[in-house]
């Protein structure tokens, strides 16, 4: 059996926002549309992976959060309706998808084999968190391919940044056994935004883009400085300065999720393919890729 | 005047072990029997409405109040899937929910109705509303818990809450469901061996409780910054419900206090607390922060640029 790899990772941000303006079937509020940056970002990196072979995608969610260890969904299908409970008026969707449960059982086993709390979740009922469905409708909105959702453990707030980033880049370099020893070729998502301040009014139109701005210019200013970092393969640097950004701007990368995405890559030192940057409901958010097959990297933006 | 919109508030915990497996330790069970006789007094009350405030359903637009009249699923906890799930099926009151946003809008605050098939109701919720309200003989609304409100706006909330209580002409029972101090185990535990997490959250907590004993809810409330620095763990940016508990029901020491059942869930704090209006005052404290009415949103000091 062949090594298996990780053959792209993405930051891929899931305000339900994008997935509203898409008006895709599966959800039932109907929009005119909005954040066409991120949206077609979004569809120019889903253009992208439908040229690439692989058998998976695991993602890494901060909407599935849990304080007793990290969780992975353990049963081959989940089928329901996810209602956002913040923006239940844009994002009612109805998903039907599947779960490679081998591998999510393969990379419980080895994180706990790491020393971290783990646990597989087998309850039916259970609904995947908005955040796993929003990015993967962006970045796969076939959902031709079976998907394994972690959770997000909350170490940030129990003990400290630096705690979770010890404790992420472990899980990651945990999973990346796992997909090297499963033989199989997997997609990496990193599911959440940049910069997390979020006004706390919304326009009558949500779309309506003439209000759409970052919520200051310090985030901004952050999420450039990151994004630089992610420009020019300097990931190890952006690890580094991740507790300070994430206390500065309230980022969503409290939960972990691109440290363990850098993990499971072994700390690309290589540029990020960016896709796009806009502001949802004054949030920052950041499409970008990390692809370790040399000729398959492209310069997108 | 409390009296006459206010039947009892109580204080409950968010986490579904009483409602799952109030079996699998005596202290679960003790907090399960204390929501069954709290049950029994809302039925033997004349309250007509019950009013669930939840730390379990954050909200970022304003302030979400539940309105489906027939709010039904089956829901399960993110932590604790492994208990079993959680089917419900509530009552809301659409036309008290209503109001509420209409009074909350007249004092300053962003808030909204969500009546949608399958709006996730959290497990705190869910918890309390199935163990207190188990044949929907009340109906109910439950209010959402803004994450970046502070002091200020969840004051103002509690008040509009009296206002449309107050214009309705109703009788309300108040519930809170938050933990006293919130830290859990990080990993598993046996549940018989489930204990307070450490000696200091359980004596902040014993602390807590001597003032819900005494009656002392508004002097609760005053503590409130002091109790989130103290036992609860930074997930968001203050401790709210005594705030929010002191403004709905009134914002005074003349309750009569009764503590039901105090013991741990996976290491936090979990209380079944019943406060009822009463005469007579208890407390020491006296009110060192402005009182609010109305609530005026950011001040745009990021805005302002350079101190001159």
């Amino acid at each position: 059996m062949p090594k298996g790899e990780i053959v792209l990772g993405a930051l891929a941000p899931h305000p339900p926002h994008v997935v509203y303006a898409e008006n895709p079937p599966q959800n039932e509020p109907i929009s005119e549309g909005g954040w066409e940056t991120l949206r077609w970002g979004y569809n120019r990196l889903a253009r992208k992976l439908e040229t690439l072979d692989y058998d998976a995608i695991v993602v890494f969610t901060p909407h599935w959060q849990t304080y007793v260890g990290t969780h992975f969904l353990g049963l081959p299908r989940f089928s329901s309706k996810s209602v956002d409970p913040i923006f239940p008026n844009i994002f009612r969707y109805n998903y039907d998808l599947q779960v490679d449960v081998e591998l999510s059982e393969a990379m419980c086993e080895k994180a706990a084999e790491a020393g971290l709390i783990t646990r597989m979740m087998r309850n039916p009922d259970f609904r995947v968190d908005y955040g796993t469905i929003t990015s993967c409708h962006m970045l796969n909105p076939k959902w031709d391919k079976p998907v394994i959702t972690i959770s997000s453990n909350r170490n940030t707030h129990y003990y400290s940044p630096e705690v979770m980033i010890e404790q992420a880049l472990a899980l990651g370099k945990a999973c990346r056994e796992a997909i090297e020893e499963s033989g199989k070729r997997v997609v990496l998502v990193s599911s959440h935004s940049l910069s997390h301040r979020h006004f706390v009014t919304e326009s009558p139109l949500p779309e309506d883009m003439s209000r759409e701005h970052i919520y200051n210019h310090s985030q901004y200013v952050w999420d450039m400085a990151l994004i630089k970092l992610f420009r020019e393969g300097k990931m190890k640097e952006a690890i580094d300065i991740m507790p300070e950004y994430t206390e500065q701007t309230i980022a969503e990368t409290e939960g972990g999720g691109i440290i363990w995405m850098m993990g499971a890559m072994d700390m690309p030192d290589y540029p990020a393919e960016i896709y796009g940057y806009q502001s949802v409901i004054g949030t920052g958010n950041c499409i970008a890729a990390w692809v370790p097959e040399p000729d398959a990297r492209e310069i997108v933006l | 005047m409390d009296e006459d919109i206010i039947e009892f508030g109580l204080y409950v915990p968010p986490h579904p072990h009483p409602l799952l497996s109030p079996e699998a330790n005596n202290g679960y069970g003790r907090l399960r029997a204390a929501y069954d006789e709290c049950r029994k007094r809302i039925e033997e009350s004349d309250a007509d409405l019950i009013i669930v405030y939840s730390t379990t359903w954050p909200s970022i637009i304003g302030h979400q109040f539940q309105a489906n009249p027939n709010s039904e699923w089956v829901h399960v906890d993110d932590d604790f899937h492994y208990l079993g799930s959680m089917p419900y099926s509530f009552t809301m009151d659409a036309e008290f929910a209503e109001s509420c946003v209409q009074k909350a809008e007249s004092r300053g605050l962003q808030a909204r109705t969500v009546n949608y098939d399958a709006f996730p109701i959290d497990t705190g919720s869910i918890t309390a509303l199935s163990l207190l309200n188990p044949d929907n003989r009340l109906p109910a609304t439950i209010v959402s818990s803004n994450m970046y409100a502070n002091r200020s706006e969840t004051i103002v909330l509690g008040k509009a809450i009296r206002d449309a209580l107050t214009e309705g002409g109703r009788k309300a029972v108040v519930v809170v469901v938050s933990s006293l101090s919130n830290r859990m185990f990080t990993e598993p535990i046996d549940p018989s061996e489930d204990r307070i997490h450490s000696q200091k959250d359980d004596d902040w907590n014993k602390k807590i409780l001597e003032f819900f004993n005494d009656g002392r809810l508004e002097d609760l409330s005053q503590l409130s910054r002091e109790i989130h620095g103290q036992i609860r763990v930074q997930k968001v940016v203050a401790y709210k419900p005594a705030w929010w508990m002191a403004a709905t029901m009134g914002q005074h020491n003349n309750y009569t206090g009764e503590v039901l059942a105090y013991e741990a869930l996976h290491g936090s704090g979990g209380a079944v607390i019943q406060l009822t209006p009463a005469t007579g005052s208890v407390g020491d404290k006296e009110f060192d922060e402005d009182d609010v009415e109305y609530y005026k949103g950011d001040r745009e000091v990021l805005n302002k640029g350079m101190l001159e």
